[in-house]
This record gives structure tokens, sequence and C-alpha cells, in this order.
């Protein structure tokens, strides 16, 4: 029950908030009750048992295939659901409370379909409804960047439409697929890995409905070569739409990797050339999109491009097929969703104080708002990977892990691959660092007296996101050892 | 009750309201349309609470009355009720377009032409003879090109009705000729002992090769496949808007039941393999065309003529599977997507109705702003944009998804690949006119937009029928299971 109510929960209030509710109260109450509600579900969670809990089937849609509104966490999918709920909650603070053009309800239905989307995708043990629920996000973002969005809104929403459109189209083919091979009677995802155990698919469609997996998905988590999506949608988007994107939604596609592509394909997620070539997406990346990244000169655009490239890490832990490796991509997932969606809630602040956020037009911001600037450089060190945040355990994690080299012996690059993303540490720590001297030490320009500090309220709603990033940093296994049995199952695997 | 009291009561009410508007001068035509939704509610619920399928012996061969035939006549019935709907809201952009004395204008008349329209639809679903089978195509056809050319002042829809016409005769002139080898080939009009005689059939099969290229010109005709779809996209957007969408969902549904059991003995005959691969061919022509086509449209009943092309092709997709796969029939599927379709497609047709009504214009552009005039039409438009483009927990994707889970069943990767590409497109198109809703501005003299409490009333219906659908279809998945 607790699951149905944390998708119910946004859905009803973005009904209400079309209908006449006052939007920003109605919002935040149905984000603070998400918040509880999940808090609430890893009270219930019992993390030594493997297999899905808190299961809810709601209707049967059909009988044959079997095709049922079924909800239930594991660990994995627990450990999302904590994440959206808080990024949510984050979302609905650093709302406005007027909107320019267009209509304020409409603003706020939108962020909590989203939201609603989101949830639904993770709680869902079906694969149909883990497809559809994500999907759920795609009109909501299309209107809301379009109408209430910066800088060139109008293409960046075209752009992330149609590539996400067009990836999860990709997807569906290889779900549709791998749903036949492996037997086309039931979409129940634990009933589809049970199948996959003895439905002795060949390992050469196995790689091939893993490569498109891996596309549909790469689409989603905006994989190199698939990403020129994400860098001008984030930076475009209003802030909400910009954290639920950047620290959720692109979860979507990693978690879809771990949940359905690793466990149903086990042979196809270790053929040594799928792999090699997903290793060079992911260092392209890291080394590519990182050095675009330290080429940006707007906050916004820099943003976007390092949230691209961070995914390149949790790319390198899935690859690893490593139980380090996989347990340092769950929690640097987490991780980075709360420290993108934390920089993106700041970005917004000096966005809405000066217009802009170019860097030659700030310094000095920190003298001015030195609450702005401490959260800043707290969110910038936990994307750099300082250690202390829980960045840094899951980069550690994933590079001791892909470091190992199980995957496939001898055919799969994978420590070369390791040594080269390690300089995406230096890089990140290059492009990190320059923006926060950038705008916030050196001489005081005339932007940054535009800029107020943080408010009470904007302090509570970072700390919100830097509190568990600290806790995490020092605790880690506070997080790990609610998907410790998860991912244990998937390594146990050949 | 025998099925066969249902098209005689739509006929017989469709004949008492023609006397009525022909002896009835001072009569509110309107009332003859309310009459005819009354009329078709009470055969839809005698359909779905009286009529008994299991034990009625097909009429002398001809007439059966199997799930599917009753499916499809349900679809007919519901697609006439809806049309019925937006002909009284669309009445008085048809009257402007007719001479005579105000009220007596030809309203009613258009009125009772759908009851024909259905009535011929109704006997075309249970028709299982090839006599059947083309008289009651003809007679929707023919009347068809009575009301699309019905607002004769118009220049779009005179020319639309000519060109239907004589493309038409054209494709029929092909259909018949191939029915007629059909019959010559295996001596039997009855479909059944068709099949049954194709089945056994040795030596050359160029004949059966020859029949099935003539009955595949006209069937292309009717779906609008490519390369027979050129009819579609003049004839869609001259005719008047509820006939359109009669057209779009109606002559559409009709033309793949007939194509369903035309190529039923032709499956079972030895050119089977031949048979798929030109379904194949033309779904993957078809969305093609249909998809790249309706790009660049700046007219949304143009777009939407030639969104129903790529429909086409999706439906010739299922169809060219040729077996089931993942626990669904290609007929099933077929069944599904008509059913979905008919909800979005007249949802998307109501909401036009009412925008032509107040602005006169079709353009995309008449939409800009409609979420600012009219947020409940905004809303309504943006289920059925998503719902078209086969966005998931709307009704439209169910369709698309059981057509690629058929097509991923038989190992088409290029059939896959067209598909996965053809619904990518739809994102775009389906979508610039989402945008055209919320973010451009409205006119300043954009006019108010004014629609009656029935229109409304539908509107709602379907809207909520096409999220409910979305993630319930089950009054729509009887077909569905082998």
């Amino acid at each position: 029950m607790i699951l149905a109510a944390l998708i119910v929960v946004p859905l009803v209030a973005a009904v209400a908030v079309a209908a006449g509710a006052p939007a920003r109260l109605t919002s935040l109450a149905a984000a603070a009750l998400n918040a509880v509600l999940a808090a609430a579900a890893v009270l219930a969670f019992k993390s030594a048992e493997a297999g899905h809990q808190l299961t809810t089937t709601l209707f049967t849609v059909l009988p044959s295939p079997e095709l049922k509104l079924s909800l239930g966490v594991d660990g994995l999918a627990l450990v999302m659901v904590i994440l959206t709920a808080l990024v949510t909650l984050g979302a609905v603070l650093a709302s406005p409370a007027a909107v320019a053009r267009g209509s304020l309800r409409l603003y706020y239905a939108c962020v909590l379909l989203i939201a609603a989307g989101a949830m639904g995708a993770f709680a869902s043990t079906d694969l149909f409804f883990f497809y559809a629920f994500h999907e759920l996000a795609l009109i909501p973002t299309f209107i809301m960047i379009g109408m209430y969005g910066s800088g060139d809104r109008r293409s960046a929403a075209w752009k992330i439409t149609i590539y996400l459109g067009l990836g999860s189209l990709v997807l569906l083919a290889g779900l549709a697929t791998l749903f036949l091979k492996l037997g086309g009677t039931t979409f129940n995802i634990p009933a589809l890995t049970a199948a996959a155990a003895t439905a002795n698919v060949d390992a050469g469609t196995q790689s091939w409905i893993f490569l498109t997996l891996v596309v549909g998905f790469g689409v989603l988590i905006s994989l190199f070569p698939f990403h020129s999506w994400a860098p001008s949608a984030y930076a475009c988007a209003p802030t909400p739409v910009a954290m639920l994107h950047a620290g959720v939604l692109k979860k979507f596609g990693l978690y879809g990797l771990l949940k359905i592509a690793l466990p149903l394909l086990p042979l196809g997620s270790q053929s040594p050339w799928v792999l090699n070539l997903l290793l060079f997406a992911l260092l392209g990346n890291i080394l590519w999109i990182g050095f675009v990244t330290i080429a940006q000169r707007e906050l916004d655009l820099m943003l976007g491009h390092s949230s691209v490239m961070h995914m390149g890490y949790v790319f390198l832990g899935i690859a690893s097929h490593h139980v380090a490796g996989l347990n340092g991509a769950v929690l640097l997932m987490f991780a980075h969703g709360l420290s993108i969606a934390l920089l993106f809630f700041l970005n917004g602040k000096i966005r809405a104080g000066a217009g802009t956020t170019h860097f030659d037009r700030f310094g000095g911001l920190a003298k001015q708002a030195p609450r702005l600037g401490l959260m800043f450089g707290l969110a910038t060190f936990a994307s750099i990977g300082l250690p202390g945040f829980a960045n840094f355990s899951g980069e550690l994690l994933v590079f001791f892990g892909a470091f190992k080299n199980v995957a496939a012996q001898g055919a799969v690059w994978l420590p070369l691959a390791t040594i080269l993303a390690l300089w995406g540490v230096v890089m990140s720590a290059v492009y990190g660092l320059r923006a926060f001297r950038s705008i916030f030490m050196g001489q005081p320009t005339a932007n940054a007296a535009t800029v107020p500090d943080l408010t009470a309220a904007d302090l509570a709603t970072a700390l919100l996101f830097v509190v568990p990033l600290l806790l995490l940093g020092f605790f880690p296994n506070l997080l790990l050892h609610l998907v410790r049995p998860a991912l244990a199952a998937l390594t146990g695997q050949p | 009750m025998p099925a066969y009291y249902l098209e005689i009561a739509i006929v017989l009410l469709g004949l008492g309201l023609l006397l009525a508007d022909a002896f009835a001068t001072t009569l509110d035509r309107r009332r003859l349309g309310y009459i005819g939704l009354a009329g078709v509610a009470g055969v839809f619920a005698a359909l779905v609470f009286g009529v008994n399928c299991q034990a009625s012996e097909p009429l002398w061969g001809f007439y059966a009355t199997d799930t599917a035939a009753l499916f499809y006549k349900g679809l007919a019935l519901v697609c006439t009720f809806f049309v019925l709907v937006l002909a009284l809201e669309y009445a008085p952009v048809l009257e402007s377009y007719r001479d005579g004395k105000p009220g007596q204008r030809g309203l009613g008349e258009f009125l009772c032409l759908p009851l024909f329209l259905c009535a011929g639809l109704m006997w075309m679903a249970s028709m299982t003879d090839l006599l059947g089978l083309f008289v009651t195509l003809e007679t929707v056809t023919i009347t068809f090109y009575v009301v699309v050319a019905y607002m004769r002042r118009n220049a779009g829809s005179l020319e639309a009705g000519v060109k239907y016409l004589i493309l038409g005769a054209l494709s029929t002139g092909f259909l018949i000729y191939g029915l007629a080898w059909l019959f010559g080939l295996t001596g039997q009009t009855n479909l059944a002992a068709i099949k049954d005689v194709l089945a056994d059939w040795q030596g050359d099969t160029t004949p059966l090769l020859f029949t099935m290229a003539l009955l595949m010109v006209g069937l292309a005709f009717k779906v609008g496949a490519v390369p027979f779809q050129f009819w579609i996209p003049d004839v869609y957007q001259g005719a008047p808007t509820p006939i359109t969408a009669f057209l779009s969902v109606g002559s559409k549904s009709a033309g793949f039941i007939v194509l369903i059991r035309l190529l039923e003995p032709l499956l079972a005959s030895p050119i089977r393999g031949a048979v798929l691969l030109m379904l194949a061919v033309l779904a993957g022509a078809t969305l093609l065309v249909g998809n790249l086509a309706a790009l660049t449209q700046n007219n949304f009943k143009r777009l939407l003529a030639y969104s129903s092309i790529a429909h086409a092709g999706f439906l010739l997709v299922a169809l060219a599977a040729g077996r089931p796969a993942g626990g669904v029939t290609p007929e099933g599927v077929v069944a599904l997507y008509l059913g979905t379709y008919l909800v979005m497609t007249l949802l998307a047709f109501a909401v036009l109705v009412i925008v032509r009504k107040a602005g006169g214009s079709d353009e995309i552009a008449a939409f800009d702003g409609l979420a600012k005039r009219s947020p409940f039409l905004a809303l309504a438009l943006v289920l059925a944009m998503a719902s078209l483009a086969g966005v998931p927990l709307t009704a439209g994707f169910f369709g698309k998804f059981f057509s690629i889970v058929l097509v991923a069943g038989t190992g088409q990767w290029v059939l896959l690949g067209l598909a996965v590409f053809g619904a990518a497109c739809g994102f775009y198109y389906y979508f610039k006119v989402i945008r055209s809703m919320y973010w451009n501005e409205p006119a300043k003299d954009a006019p108010p937009l004014v629609f009656s409490t029935l229109t409304g009333a539908a509107i709602i219906f379907l809207g909520a029928a096409v999220v409910i659908l979305g993630v319930y279809p089950k009054p729509l998945t009887g077909l569905l299971a082998p």
C-alpha cells in the first residue's frame, strides 16, 4: 500500500492543482507526504531478505500475456524511491511562487506528474508499467521546457522530446524482443528473471538484445554519442524540471540496466564486443564530454554537460560486473542524483537573481551571498568526488571493481578504461573549482549584487541534499546494506 | 435475438428519419439528430446485452456472427454515435455551404446518411461471402461519395467528392476483378469454402498471385496503404469534418475487416509467404510515407489524414507478422488498435470541429494559445495527441506496443526499425499541435469557443476513455487471445 500511495499522492495532487487547489501548498503537502511515505517504506523494508518486498497488485490488465499493475521494491528500487522522494521535495521547494508567463497551476501540475511518473517507474515490478510510467514524464517535460524555460527553450524542448521519444521506442523494441525470447507469457519482472535462468537464449541473440537495450537506455541516460539532447535541455529547463530530470529520470535508464538488462541477459551482458562498445562510449562520456565541460563558460550549460560526464562512471561500474563496481554504481547514482539536483537548485537561484549564469559576469559572490557560496562549494566538492561525500565512496568502489576485470577475461579492456576514466576526476576538479572561483571568489561585479543570499527556507532545501551526501560519505553502508542482497544475486550468475 | 435485427433496426431508423426530413417541413432538423442518437444507442445496448452469438447458423452461408463480427458492429455503432454528435455541432458550418431557406439546407439528410453508413458497416462486418462483402462495401463507399461532397458551395468538398469517386471507382474495378478471379479459380463464393479449396491447391500458383495482387490493389486503397494512399489527404481535407472522422475511423475499420476476411483463405493457401511479404512491404512503405509526409503539414485536418495513413501502416505491420506472438494474435491486435484508434481520433476531431466552427480555419495556427482560451479543450486535445503518438498510459499505446511485439516475434528487423522510426516521427508532428496550444499566444481577435453540452459530454467521455483504456483495455481485448 505504501508504494501505491507513493504514486497516487502526486497524481491526485496534480489533478487537484489543475482543478484549482492552491498550487504551491498542495504540491508541498504532496511532496512532504511522499517523503514521509518513503521513510516509512525504508523502515518497513527488511534488508536481509532478497527479492521484492511491500508488494501489491493493484489490478490485472491482461490475463495472457500476464500484465498486471504490480508494485514492489527490492533494495535497488528502494534506493531509487528514496532518491525520487528527496528530489521531488527539493524540486517543489525550488519551484517559484509566481511565474512570468503561463499559469502557475500548470507549472506545479507538470512537476507533480513528472515526479509521479518517476516514482511509478521505480516501484513497478511489471515490465510494461516500468516502461509506461517513465513515459508519463514526456509531455509535462515538453510543456515545461517550452513554456517556462529560459534561453533557447523551444529548440531544447524539441530536442529532448524527440530524442527521448526515439530512445524509448528503441528500448521498447528491445524489451519486446526480450519478452518474447523469455517465453512471451508474462511481463512480471521477477518471473522474467526466473525464466532467464532456464530459457537458454543463445549468446549471440542475447548480445544483440543487450546492445539494443544499452542503446535504448543509453539515450535516456545520455550515453555518448546519444547525449546531445541533455546539456541544452537541462540548461534551458526551469529549475524543478532540471532537478528531476538530471537527478532522477536519468537514473531510470541506469536502474533499467541493473534491474532488467543485466539479470535477464546474463550471457549478453558479458559479451566482449558489446562491452567494448560500451567502454568506448563511456570513455566518450568521461573524456570527450569532460573536455567539452571544461570549455563551457556558462554555469547552466556546464552543469548540464557535467551531469552527462558523470554518467560515464556509473556505466563503468555496471560494465565491471564486479560486486564492488555495481555497489559503487548504485551509490554513485544516488549521490549524483542529490548533488546535481542541489547544483541545479543553486544555479536556479543565481539565474533568477542575475538573469544570466555566464562566468565572465560574476565574481566575489561569496562576499555578498555567503550561504549560497558555502552550499555551492559543498555541492561542487561533492560532485568532484572529495572524500567525505557519498560521490567519492561511489567512485572509489566503481574504480576498484572495474580494475579487477572479472568480466569476459582478457577480451575486454576494463583496466585500461579504468585508468583513462580516472582522469575524469581531475577534469571535474578543473571545471568545478573554476566555476566556483569565477562566480564566488575574486572581485565583486555588478551582477553579484543582484543575487540575494539563500533564505532560511532555501538553506533548509539545500541541507536536504547536503546532509545525506555527507552522511553517506562517512557511512556508505547505510545505503549499501539495502542493495547488497539484490546486487549479490546479480553477480552470482555466470 | 438474431444479429441481423440490429442492421434492420438501423436501416428502418434511417428511413424513418429520411421520411420525417422529407415531409415534416417545419421540424427542427436537430431533433432528427437526437432521435438518431437515441436509436443508435439503443441498438448498441441491444448488441451488448441481447445478441446471442454462439448458436446462430450463418444465414445461407452469408452472414456470420462470430466475436469479430460483433466487435466490428459495435465499433461501427459507437463511431456513428459520435459522428452524429459532431455533425450536430458542425451544422452551422455545413449549412453555410449549401443553398436553400434557413433550416432547409440539407441538415436532415446529412444526419440520416451516417445511419445508412452504419448499417452498411455492420453488414460488412458479418459478411462471409464474396458477393456480400462487395455489395456492403459498395453500399458504404457510395454513401461516402455522397456525404464527402455534401457541402455543395465549398469547392474543396466537391473536389474531394470527385477525387474519391473516380479513384474509388477505379479501385473497386480492381477489387471486383480480383473477386471474379477468386470465384473463377475456386468455383465458390463462400469464404470458408474458398479457404478449403485453396488449402488443397495443387499446381501453378501464378493465378493465385495474380488474384492476390488485384485484391490488394482494391483493399489497399480502402485502408490507405501506400502506393494507393493519394486520395486520402485531399479527400480528408475537403470533406465535412464529421465525415472525415467517419472516414478515418469507420472506413478504415471496414477496410481492415474486409482485408482480414479476404486474406484468410489466401493465407491458408500455398502463397502464404508471398501474401505476408506483400503485407510487409506495404506496411513498411506506408509507415515511411505516412510519417514523413506528416512532418511538414501545417493544416491540422491534412495532418490527421497523413497520420491516419501512418496508423494504417502500424495495423499492416501487425497483420504482416502473420502469426501469434506473446499471447496475442494479429487479428486481435488489429481489433484492439482500431478500438483505441476510434476513441482518440474522434476526440481529436471533436476539438477540431469546435475550433473550426469558431475560427473558420483548419490550420494548426488556429489552435494557438488554446490552453488560455479553453483549458478544457486543450487538455482534451493533449490527451488525443498523446494517444495518437503512442505515449504509454494512454489508449493509443497498446496498439503500437502489441504491433511491435508481433513483429519482434517474427524477426523482421527492417520492419521493426521502420515501426520505431514511424512512431518517433509521430512525436514531432503530434506535439506540434501541443506546442501551438501551450507555447504560443492566442491571436488578438480569437473568437470565443462555443460548444453544446452534448459535445462537451462527448469530449469528457472520450477523454476519460483515452485515459482509462490506457491502463485498462479490457473492453477491447476480447479478440486478443489466440
